[in-house]
This record gives structure tokens, C-alpha cells and sequence, in this order.
């Protein structure tokens, strides 16, 4: 703390903790939290740009309804392209997903924040919950024919063994890398803003860690929109599988 | 203090003393979101979708049917118009006719006077000349009795109308 070079306290992940919204220490299951208050944030501007801002249903939409019929159109053929005409019944599934992540991740992006999309907490219930449904539902939909999913037919049969081995396998790693692969992103877009950010207490460096904060920032936008679209569609892909198991 | 500087340092999401609170949250959140987008956004934003949708095809519709309209307005009013030019041009045929008709009427009379204003010419000439010839005889006449009388010989009246009429019987 002497030097100046020192003295600089890097507490990158910091703003990952939670924290009791009205005081305390304990965190019950039940305790509103910096995250309850900023998941509740979400849920009021997925209200207002797909409620609030389409509620005049006009023919020649205004700005907000624009917003919202343009989510509403990209979720849609995202669902339809990738799952087919019957996987549109799972269609408010797959916006839900979709609007929580894209809204929670953009409002990730506003300073002193809390990213919910950030907590493994958050990520591994949603992909567990992808992972458990479409198991599910394969096994729902074709009983016992939904492990042919693991079965290479069109592989030469010495190697169907093996290759069904690496796909229960990947099958199994699936929910992992769903939900890693949006928490890191997020977290390490913010942890870097952060670092960029503590270098700016030396006048030395501030101009460069200012210009990094704002380049780390644009793509750090960029990201919160693909990670929300990477998530959903992958969902859409093993919502494929459970409805087209055969390769 | 230690400790605590080394759990911020740490990850926070790690610490699974959080996890009941963030995981019973997200069920919330994620419960509020389905039910409002189930609910009100999705059947009202698909509602608008199809209602456009609807819009621009009878658009498309009444439009195509407006050009289907004026297409045939356009052959009427082509229509029209060559029924007009066709009338006019037998008005033109059938006045053109007429006064044809009266013109050769016209001529013909004209034709008709003029040879019989002169045949009557030729007959009032024709009496002239007749006239004509008869003093032309009767001068003869006195002449050559004159000159008869005056070579000392008397002649007969009705020889010397003979003679003359004989000499003249040439001229005609």
C-alpha cells in the first residue's frame, strides 16, 4: 500500500458476490439478494419490451414493438430451422431461456451491476434443466428407441461400439459446456473490465486501461448477445435429438 | 481480514453456501418470465404477426384486384374509342356521299341546261343564218335582175330566180 504500484487491491471477482439486499450476513435460500434485485430487473424489462411495448398491437409497429416482434421472429425461425414444424409447441420454453439470458446478460453489461448469468448457480439449473427435459421427452417420445441417438448407424459396425461409448459420453458432457460456456464468458468479460479498471488508478496508465475498458465493453455487448444465442440454440439442437433421435 | 481477502480472490460462484438462494431465485425469475411471456406476450406478438400478415395479403389482394379493375376500365375506355373513330369515320363516308350525290345532281341539271340553252342557241342561229340567206337570195335577185335590166335585156323574174337559186345551190 506504500508504493503506488502496490498498492493497487485487484478484486476482479468481487463483484460476483452476493450480497443481502437489506443488510446481514446470513444468506438464506429465501434472502433477497443483489441477484434477486437484478433477476427482478429482468423480469420487469422482458415485461416492458414484450408486454408494455406491443400493447397498442399496431399494424405498423413502433420502435418497442419492433424490439419485440423481432425477438419474438428470431427465437421463432431459430426453433423452426433447427427443430422442424413439431418443436414449435416448445417454442415459450425456449423464449423463456432466451429473453431471461440475452436480458440478463445485457443488463450484466450496466456498471456495479450483478450478472446473474455469471453465477454457475444460475447456468448449471438452466442447463441441467435443458438436459433433464429433452431426455426426458426423447425417452417419452420413442420409449426405448431414443438410445439409437447413440447408435451410429451409418458407421461400419466394429465401430458403433466405440463411437456409442464417446456419445453417451459427449451426451453426458453436454449440460457442462452448456453451462460453463455461458457463466465464463461473462464472467471473464466482467473480471477483465475490472482488472483494466484497477490499472486506471495509476495516471500512467489510465488512458490505455480507459481505451481497454472501452474495448473490452464493445465486445463485451457482442458477447452477451451471442452467448444468449449460442445457449438457445444449442437448446434447440438437443431438443432435435430428442425428437429426431436416428442420425 | 486475511481470510476474507482470500475468498474475494477466489471465485464467488464457487461458494456453494449461495447456491439454495441463487437457484431458488432463478425459479422464480424463470416462472415470472414463462408466465408472462405465455400469457400476454407470446399469444399477443403472434397475434399482431398474423394479423399483419392477414393485412398485407388482402392488400395484396384488393390491389390485384384494383389493377384487375383498371385493365378493364383501360379496355373499355379502348373501346370507346374505336367505336367513337369507326362512328365518326361512317359519319365522314355517309356526309361525303350526300354531298357527292347532290354534286353529280348539281352537274347533271347544269349539264342539262346547258344543252338545251344550246340547242336553243343553235336553233336561233340557225334561223339567222336562214334569214340571212333568204335576204342574201333576195339581194341576189334584185341585183341580178338590175344588172339584167341594165345589159338591155329584159328577163324574166322567174328565170333569174332560177339562176340565182341555182348559183347559190353551191354556197348552201
Amino acid at each position: 500500500m506504500e508504493e503506488t504500484e502496490g498498492g493497487l487491491q485487484f478484486h476482479p471477482m468481487e463483484q460476483f458476490t452476493l450480497k443481502p439486499l437489506f443488510g446481514g450476513d446470513t444468506i438464506h435460500w429465501y434472502t433477497p439478494t443483489n441477484a434477486t434485485l437484478w433477476m427482478a430487473i429482468a423480469a420487469l424489462v422482458i415485461l416492458f419490451l414484450l408486454v408494455i411495448g406491443t400493447a397498442r398491437r399496431a399494424i405498423v409497429p413502433s420502435r418497442s414493438q419492433s424490439i419485440g416482434e423481432l425477438a419474438y421472429g428470431f427465437v421463432h425461425t431459430m426453433v423452426e430451422d433447427v427443430t422442424g414444424r413439431e418443436g414449435l409447441r416448445y417454442f415459450p420454453y425456449i423464449m423463456t431461456l432466451f429473453m431471461f439470458i440475452v436480458v440478463a446478460n445485457f443488463l450484466g453489461m450496466i456498471p456495479t451491476s450483478f450478472s446473474a448469468t455469471s453465477q454457475f448457480a444460475v447456468t448449471i439449473p438452466l442447463a441441467l434443466m435443458v438436459f433433464f427435459a429433452v431426455t426426458l421427452l426423447g425417452f417419452y417420445k420413442h420409449g426405448i428407441g431414443f438410445l439409437k441417438l447413440f447408435w451410429v448407424s451409418q458407421a461400419p459396425l466394429i465401430l458403433r461400439p466405440v463411437l456409442a461409448v464417446i456419445e453417451v459420453i459427449s451426451y453426458f458432457v453436454r449440460p457442462v459446456s452448456h453451462s460453463i460456456r455461458l457463466a465464463g464468458n461473462i464472467m471473464a468479460g466482467h473480471a477483465v473490465i475490472e482488472v483494466f479498471a484497477t490499472f486506471g488508478g495509476v495516471a500512467l496508465i489510465a488512458p490505455v486501461s480507459l481505451i481497454g475498458i472501452v474495448a473490452m465493453f464493445g465486445m463485451d455487448v457482442l458477447v452477451s448477445f451471442v452467448q444468449a444465442y449460442v445457449f438457445t440454440i444449442l437448446t434447440c439442437v438437443y431438443l432435435k435429438d430428442a425428437l429426431h433421435p436416428g442420425h | 481480514m486475511a481470510e476474507h481477502s482470500t475468498e474475494a480472490a477466489g471465485m464467488p460462484q464457487l461458494d456453494f453456501s449461495a447456491y439454495p438462494n441463487l437457484i431458488f431465485w432463478l425459479l422464480v425469475t424463470l416462472v415470472i418470465v414463462y408466465l408472462i411471456l405465455t400469457r400476454l406476450a407470446l399469444p399477443r406478438i403472434a397475434s399482431v404477426l398474423s394479423e399483419r400478415q392477414g393485412t398485407i395479403t388482402s392488400d395484396l389482394a384488393a390491389a390485384e384486384e384494383l389493377k384487375e379493375k383498371a385493365k378493364e376500365a383501360e379496355a373499355a375506355y379502348d373501346q370507346a374509342l374505336a367505336d367513337a373513330r369507326a362512328q365518326a369515320q361512317e359519319i365522314v363516308a355517309r356526309t361525303k356521299a350526300g354531298i357527292q350525290k347532290e354534286l353529280d345532281e348539281a352537274v347533271q341539271k347544269a349539264d342539262a341546261e346547258i344543252a338545251a340553252r344550246t340547242a336553243e342557241s343553235e336553233k336561233a342561229i340557225a334561223e339567222i343564218r336562214r334569214s340571212a340567206m333568204d335576204s342574201v337570195k333576195d339581194v341576189a335577185n334584185d341585183v341580178a335582175g338590175e344588172i339584167v335590166s341594165a345589159l338591155g335585156t329584159r328577163a324574166d323574174a322567174k328565170a333569174i330566180k332560177a339562176a340565182v337559186a341555182a348559183q347559190l345551190k353551191g354556197l348552201g
